[in-house]
């Protein structure tokens, strides 16, 4: 396994993932289990705060700010952190990222280090990186340690084990944790509190030996140069302060403008991800501090997709995004595929329209993900940063169909249409000619309803076929709704 | 060009359509949240809402501190407590020191020592009534992070009605960004099995907080 667990390269399109997610019993009923007791929970934490509706609306304003002048906030950012000891490195790109951490990595001679759950290191797949460099990194979050001892491949932004229950839990446990460091009790049950028992013990010495850790952060203070990490197990805690180096790899568009913003996010956070009034553990540091906690301190600055993102007016809030996957836990389309379907460490609604716009929609994958939804808008209802999630999915199914003008690698290009598409683009031709000339509209209607026994009853043939092949037909009503419609106001008026 | 002058270009071509003369500040952010939600009773909040998380709550006063104290740390059979520095001189006068070791909180000692430790007492920064949250800022009588993070016990002070505020919006500029800070709610968590809470991971698994009335 050699710390990297599993890739999401070459995954295929999002309706082929998800066909086989739906057919897989035990992963619908976990997801289900699991996404509904959070929704519910979720909706008790929000309903105790009556100004939530403000708080969000401020949320989205503080990162709208942020990201109107981003460039300020970083460099701002960098001073701060600078003058606090810390060590500010800039990435353009998931490689470069990856070069950087593993050259810090090797400077300290170390094989072997220690990862708070980060969902950055997780996009540019660092484990990966130091794997093939010789070194280990030990995931220490217990959903990713279930996953990276399970060899497998994370499937939700707050747990990433979701598709994973207890039992399957205990079997990963008892099989897997001897190769790599403490075994498992022999008397191992499926009970959690003696999972959670023997992912302490196992983790316990590794924490105790480690000289380099790893972090992600939920937010960066310009105005201080102050990063964040909020978490429940501890295992952030010890990451963040027991190594001599600690390397942080985080987003452009984790900063926030000042000290007093955190009181928005700091509300909202803990209450959409795990339906907290707060999670067990806030970690806060700024630079280096004498006599306590690491000596070295890196910040590695990751851009990867996220200027290209930006450069689109319509798509760039989702750079908004806090990771809090409020978003997941209600999509009826996440509940039925999973998180693996959408093929990158994003899942769920906010994946459909973040990894398209990181990654761009060249892919068979990207461009199916814009299609991952049924725009029913409860990601946009509950997103604590009112991320217009149905919104930048039309947005981005035009720009998959139609093509136009992107950004990619800071390099504003066209993009070609997307192959594939052609019945949806003669479809809607035909749509935009047949609304433009009520006539022609109104014979083909007739045309349909006195035709009706010849259609087919279940599926469409040819190109529609797709469409049909998840859902039935509606029937052709006998007669359009505009005749009846006229029948109907011209009995009444009685003409 | 470097890495930084690669991602800030970016950032600015990106941002075309921002008008030059536009400044961070004339982007509205509206607070118009409330800044606190006005519990009647913030102390007895801070207690129902720790509780909430599987914290032990208990009240005493001044005089009565040392004795809880050494009761705590009693009824947990612990034979070791890590002292900060600036802990103050009377709260462990009641614990037997021939039985219940004294272990300085200094850089001197290892992780792996502290591991054998068993309790941690310390004082804290601030505590939050609507969260139920526990601010340390590694003042003088909190120590170092890792002294209330290895330990699996920690016996956290808090002065109230002084040291408790309402809200999180009241917490923060209290409190000193340039400082460590460690924000408890409750003690170690997940939510990582069937995402049904279980206590108790890495951080200590017993967290009990002593009221004080001054």
């Amino acid at each position: 396994m050699s710390g990297a667990t599993g890739t999401y390269l070459g995954m295929p399109p999002f309706p082929r993932a998800a066909k086989d997610a739906v057919r897989d019993a035990t992963l619908r009923a976990n997801l289900r289990h699991a996404t509904h007791t959070i929704r519910d929970k979720r909706a008790a934490a929000v309903a105790e705060l009556p100004d939530w509706p403000e708080l969000r609306a401020a949320g989205a304003a503080i990162k709208d700010r942020t990201l109107r002048h981003l460039d300020h906030y970083l460099v701002q950012l960098e001073e701060r952190v600078t003058a606090a000891g810390g060590v500010v490195h800039w990435a353009a790109d998931a490689a470069e990222a990856n070069r950087i951490v593993t050259a810090l990595v090797k400077e300290t001679g170390e094989r072997e280090v220690i990862k708070v759950k980060s969902m950055a290191t997780q996009e540019i797949g660092l484990n990966e990186a130091l794997a093939k460099a010789g070194i280990r990194a030990n995931e220490t979050d217990l959903a990713e340690l279930i996953v990276q001892l399970g060899d497998d491949l994370p499937s939700h932004i707050l747990v990433p084990a979701i598709h994973r229950n207890r039992g399957e839990i205990r079997d990963i446990f008892a099989r897997n944790m001897a190769r790599w460091g403490r075994a498992a009790p022999e008397t191992l049950t499926d009970a959690p509190a003696e999972l959670a028992e023997a992912a302490r013990l196992h983790l316990r010495e590794k924490f105790l030996r480690a000289k380099v850790g790893i972090s992600g952060a939920n937010f960066m203070v310009a105005e201080t140069g102050t990063l964040v990490v909020v978490e429940s197990e501890g295992n952030g805690r010890m990451c963040l302060t027991l190594p001599e180096t600690l390397i942080s790899v985080v987003g452009i568009e984790k900063v926030v403008p000042s000290w007093q913003d955190l009181e928005v996010f700091l509300q909202t956070l803990p209450r959409s991800s795990t339906a907290e009034r707060m999670n067990p553990y806030t970690s806060m540091w700024t630079g280096t501090t004498d006599g306590d906690g690491p000596r070295v301190f890196h910040l590695v600055l990751l851009d990867n997709g996220r200027t290209d993102t930006l450069a689109d007016e319509v798509g760039r809030q989702a750079l908004r995004c806090i990771r809090c996957s409020a978003c997941l836990n209600v999509c009826p389309v996440y509940e039925r595929a999973g998180g693996h379907a959408y093929g990158s460490a994003y899942p769920g609604p906010i994946g459909a329209i973040l990894t398209p716009q990181l990654r761009g929609t060249a892919g068979e994958l990207d461009a199916s993900l814009p299609y991952a939804s049924s725009l029913c808008g409860a990601c946009y209802e509950v997103c604590p940063v009112a991320i217009d999630i149905p919104e930048v999915l039309v947005h981005l199914r035009e720009r998959v169909v139609q093509g136009g003008p992107v950004t990619v690698r800071g390099t504003r290009t066209r993009i070609r249409p997307a192959k594939g598409h052609a019945a949806e683009r003669a479809a809607l031709r035909a749509a935009t000619w047949a609304l433009d000339r009520p006539g022609a509209m109104r014979a083909g209607q007739r045309l349909a309803g006195r035709s009706r026994r010849l259609l087919p009853r279940r599926s469409l043939p040819g190109p529609g076929r797709a469409w049909t092949a998840s859902r039935d037909l509606p029937a052709v009503p006998a007669e359009p709704f505009r005749d009846w419609w006229q029948r109907r106001t011209r009995g009444e008026d009685g003409r | 060009m470097s890495a930084r002058d690669v991602v800030l270009g970016r950032v600015r071509r990106a941002l075309a359509d921002v008008p030059r003369e536009e400044r961070p500040e004339q982007v509205p952010v509206v607070r118009d949240y409330l800044a606190s939600h006005s519990p009647a009773d913030p102390v007895g909040m801070l207690a129902e809402h720790l509780a909430d998380y599987r914290a032990l709550v208990h009240r005493t006063d001044a005089g009565g501190l040392p004795e809880l104290i050494a009761r705590l740390l009693a009824e947990r059979g612990s034979g070791s407590v890590v002292v900060p520095a600036g802990l103050p001189k009377g709260w462990l006068s009641a614990v037997p020191a021939d039985t219940v070791r004294r272990v300085p909180d200094a850089p001197s000692v290892t992780a792996a020592e502290l591991d054998a430790v068993d309790s941690v007492v310390t004082g804290c920064a601030v505590a939050i009534a609507e969260t139920g949250t526990i601010v340390l800022d590694g003042g003088p009588d909190q120590g170092r992070r890792r002294t209330t993070l290895v330990p699996d016990h920690h016996v956290v002070v808090v002065r109230v009605p002084d040291q408790v505020v309402e809200s999180v919006g009241q917490a923060l500029p209290l409190l000193s960004p340039v400082r460590p800070l460690t924000w408890i709610s409750g003690p170690s968590a997940t939510s990582d099995i069937e995402l049904d809470r279980v206590e108790g991971v890495h951080g200590p698994r017993t967290l009990e907080v002593v009221l004080v009335r001054e």
